[in-house]
């Protein structure tokens, strides 16, 4: 049972008249790569928000490693392990890239508003060991050359990149990616596949992707389910996917 | 100021202490100049904590610059007389530090009643609902008889001095850098920028607001009551929403989120209207003039020159 | 009973006024988001050009009342469109805040600018002929009253007339949904939100006289707290809303009549704060407000 890291059971949320998403079940284990497809429309988003705390479920319940998150705001499951990137991406545009990094640090800190006045040594200790974080981190992602520039001037794949860097900044567990690929060229693509699959290995966590290009989904996921009008259609390897006729409709329609 | 914080913080002190023995040797008006200058200092680097760097736009700065006036007011004019009678020297400076603080704690507390439920609120409900805020006091103030009504407080000991003003101005730049200049205190800044995505990265926002708010109003307090001190009487009307606008306008004109310029805005804007008191007709005209061309032409701020760098750097 | 009839009526024409304010600030808002902090002033000003015009009509009489009328509201109609033109217009793609001190700097010049040559209050003529009729029961009801509600009444319907069955009024409706789509469609922003100014502007003139028919002393500052009030009415009936700016205004009218009359009348002032407070927590969206909620 334990070996599930992210559980949703029996989700629905409805709104107003409308069902986005009905009766979920989905389960991810730890360090394991899933990604979440299906048409424009078919509620990917919604369960994203869902999981994220944006929305709460109207039934069901969503756990994270034993505790239900269902009814916490999103700061408090980001507390739990939970990190996300936006589809549209919402960096801090006007604090630097080091800084949009090291604002998610933040969770982690002991020191508050008093140490920042006091700004013993305590204080300066946990400032120093914060910066070298940030500093390998966005060596670890060729960001660190871009340190001092505010984050709204980088190129876009940059920006990208900075946006999973600040996720992983939480110490997630889990990564939750809202469309990474949307807007990217093949080249670039290739390279983000390259990098969810890194990002995966090297911090042992498990990814959550949700995402509209096939090729991406594909190239990458260990497991894959489809959702089409709130409901999961089918769920397995990308080979089993491929070829699921269930899926085949959902997308091609008869 | 980054670097060496608190040398910069005992250095700047002993300044103050030093300049304030000047204090009887300066011409009364020109030092009357300088305390306003001092106390605008307070209010105007305070409310950039709140407009600046957490980007929320309170309209309602002078409400509690309006509850500090009066708490500390009434402490020394109807509390000290009983708790400590006869108080000459030391005694009455410690008596008001005393008031400042007591003024300063509750404009704090409103800060909370006050944040805590407007605090959903964004852009320019909340300045609607600040300023609201602001007038609901002004009635209330209006309303007490022991606080004097509609005609205020007069009498009051005329304690505030160089050293209190340079003290308390030191003071609240130094608590406004040293919290922005914090990792806990990006948060602010994050909060500025995307309310969404800082709650997505751990950010409790609403936490920081209340934080903003309360630091901010507790620094108001405290301006309000070095300025009932320093002109001895204290009404309603003193603290009417046009002050807010005045704390407000310093604020940008320095450069949101930017504690230099909002400090020599606040100085220029307060030598403003003395250096027009040759035309006092017409000053106020030439204010509002003045204030809408820059804003058509720099609306930046006045001293905003870096543009494709942070405004605060990293350490 | 009587006695709480009268005040429903006293209060209606203090809403009534309220509300012709709360227009302005409404369409204003609906197609720039921002809060037009002059148009306070430009109702002040309304006031000041009806007592400038009733010195060419006879006063006390239908025909002089509704020319001065017809001519301040003219005149602050391109007042507005010229504070438009020269202090917002520039500013359109800049920060909400910079626009918001821009407006208060209008504000405050319109006041100061007055307050040069006038240091005294003015006393407003009688426009129109005044009569009190004594309904049964003992009501009064003033003529007075029965202008400022016709009117008002007249204006709000002549307004959503505008906005909902003439070109420009779709217009209007088309820039408020969304500016760069309506440019798209080829309507011109500009003379859209210029039509816009003038309008409110026009409106607030008429509430300018219609307040200083009520209480005759005017003086460069009247507009202030019936300005702040009627920002609230609009905000309370749900911003950018037509109809809830009217009922807004009328409800703020009422309520603060009825603590007038109470033993509490000296908190009057702060209802309107309190009340909105109130909105603000419990409905945020105001009385007809449609709530909309950030996509993530």
């Amino acid at each position: 049972m334990n070996c599930h890291l992210l559980k949703l059971d029996a989700c629905t949320i409805r709104f107003g008249g409308l069902t986005a998403v009905s009766n979920l079940d989905f389960q991810i284990k730890a360090n394991e790569l899933v990604g979440l497809i299906g048409p424009n429309g078919a509620g990917k988003t919604t369960v994203f928000n869902l999981i994220t705390g944006v929305y709460q479920p109207t039934e069901g319940r969503i756990e994270f490693d034993g505790h239900s998150i269902s009814r916490l705001e999103p700061y408090q499951i980001t507390s739990h392990g939970i990190a996300r990137t936006f589809q549209n991406i919402r960096l801090f545009p006007s604090l630097s890239v080091f800084d949009n990094v090291r604002v998610a640090f933040h969770l982690h800190l002991l020191s508050g508003v008093s140490h920042a006045w006091w700004r013993g040594k305590a204080f300066a200790q946990e400032e120093k060991e914060v910066s070298d974080q940030v500093m390998e981190l966005l060596r670890i992602f060729q960001l660190e050359n871009h340190r001092d520039l505010f984050a709204k001037n980088l190129p876009y794949g940059d920006q990208r990149r900075l946006e999973i860097v600040r996720a992983l900044a939480t110490r997630p567990r889990m990564l939750l990616l809202d469309e990474p690929a949307a807007g990217m060229n093949a080249t670039e693509k290739l390279q983000l596949m390259n990098l969810i699959q890194f990002v995966k290995d090297k911090f042992q966590i498990s990814v959550l992707l949700v995402e509209h290009d096939m090729q991406v989904v594909m190239g990458i996921c260990q497991r894959i389910a489809v959702l089409d009008y709130g409901i999961k259609i089918a769920e397995g390897s990308p080979d089993q996917i491929r070829s699921d006729p269930k899926v085949i409709e959902a997308y091609l329609g008869e | 100021m980054q670097h060496r914080p608190k040398t910069f913080l005992i250095g700047a002190l002993a300044c103050a202490l030093g300049t304030s023995f000047l204090a009887p040797y300066l011409n009364p008006y020109y030092l009357d100049v300088i305390l306003t200058v001092g106390i605008n200092i307070v209010l105007a680097v305070s409310l950039n904590l709140v407009n600046g760097y957490t980007g929320q736009f309170s309209l309602g700065h002078a409400g509690f610059m309006a509850i500090g006036a009066y708490a500390s007011a009434a402490f020394t004019l109807f509390a000290a007389p009983a708790i400590f009678p006869n108080a000459n020297g030391w005694v009455t400076q410690a008596v008001f530090f005393l008031a400042l603080l007591l003024g300063g704690g509750i404009a704090a507390a409103a800060g909370i009643v006050v944040g805590a439920p407007s605090l959903r609120l964004k852009g320019d409900y909340l300045a609607i609902v600040t300023l609201g805020f602001g007038e609901i006091i002004r009635v209330l103030l209006r309303n007490v008889d022991s606080l004097g009504g509609a005609l205020g407080l007069n009498g009051i000991p005329f304690y505030t001095n160089l050293f209190w003003v340079a003290v308390w101005a030191i003071l609240t730049i130094y608590v406004v850098l040293a919290l922005v200049h914090s990792t806990f205190g990006r948060g602010f800044l994050a909060v500025r920028d995307d309310e969404v995505a800082a709650e997505a990265m751990g950010i409790n926002t609403t936490r920081y607001k209340i934080i903003a708010f309360v630091v901010s109003a507790f620094f108001a307090g405290i301006a309000g009551g070095l300025y009932g001190h320093l002109k001895s009487s204290i009404d309603p009307k003193g603290f009417d929403f046009m002050r807010s606008i005045e704390i407000v306008v310093m604020v940008i004109l320095g450069g949101m989120a930017n504690t230099r310029g909002v400090i020599l805005a606040a100085i220029l804007l307060t030598l403003l209207p003395e250096v027009l008191r040759p035309v006092a007709e017409y000053r106020m005209v030439i204010y509002s003039l003045l204030l809408i061309i820059l804003m058509l032409t720099r609306p930046q701020g006045l001293f905003s020159f870096r543009s494709n760098r942070p405004s605060v750097r990293t350490p | 009973m009587i006695e709480f009839l009268q005040q429903i009526i006293n209060g209606v024409g203090l809403g009534a006024i309220y509300a012709l304010i709360a227009l302005g600030y409404t369409m204003v808002y609906g197609v720039l988001r921002f809060i037009n902090f002059a148009h306070s002033d430009v109702f002040m000003v309304g006031a000041f050009s009806g007592y400038l015009f009733s010195r060419f009509f006879q006063i006390e009489s239908i025909f002089g009342g509704v020319m001065v009328m017809i001519l301040s509201m003219g005149l602050c109609a391109l007042l507005g469109m010229t504070i438009e033109r020269l202090a917002y217009r520039p500013l359109r793609n800049s920060s909400k805040l910079n626009v918001l001190i821009t407006a208060i700097g209008v504000s405050l010049f319109l006041e100061y600018s007055f307050q040069i040559k006038l240091t005294k209050p003015l006393l407003f003529p009688a426009l129109f002929p005044v009569k009190s009729f004594l309904l049964p029961g003992g009501i009064i009801l003033s003529s007075t009253q029965i202008l400022v509600i016709g009117m008002t009444l007249f204006l709000i319907v002549l307004l959503q007339y505008i906005v909902l069955y003439t070109k420009i009024g779709t217009a209007m409706r088309a820039v408020s949904f969304n500016p760069t789509a309506a440019s798209l469609v080829g309507i011109n922003n500009d003379v859209v939100i210029s039509f816009t100014f003038g309008l409110g502007s026009a409106l607030a003139a008429a509430g300018g006289i219609l307040y200083a028919l009520n209480y005759p002393s005017i003086e460069p500052l009247m507009g202030v707290l019936p300005g702040l009030k009627a920002f609230v009415a609009a905000v309370v009936g749900g911003i950018g809303n037509i109809p809830g700016a009217a009922l807004g205004g009328l409800l703020l009218g009422v309520i603060e009549t009825f603590v007038n009359g109470s033993p509490y009348s000296t908190y009057t002032d702060a209802i309107a704060f309190i009340l909105l407070i109130f909105i603000l927590i419990f409905r945020p969206a105001g009385l007809l407000g449609k709530v909309t909620v950030e996509k993530v």
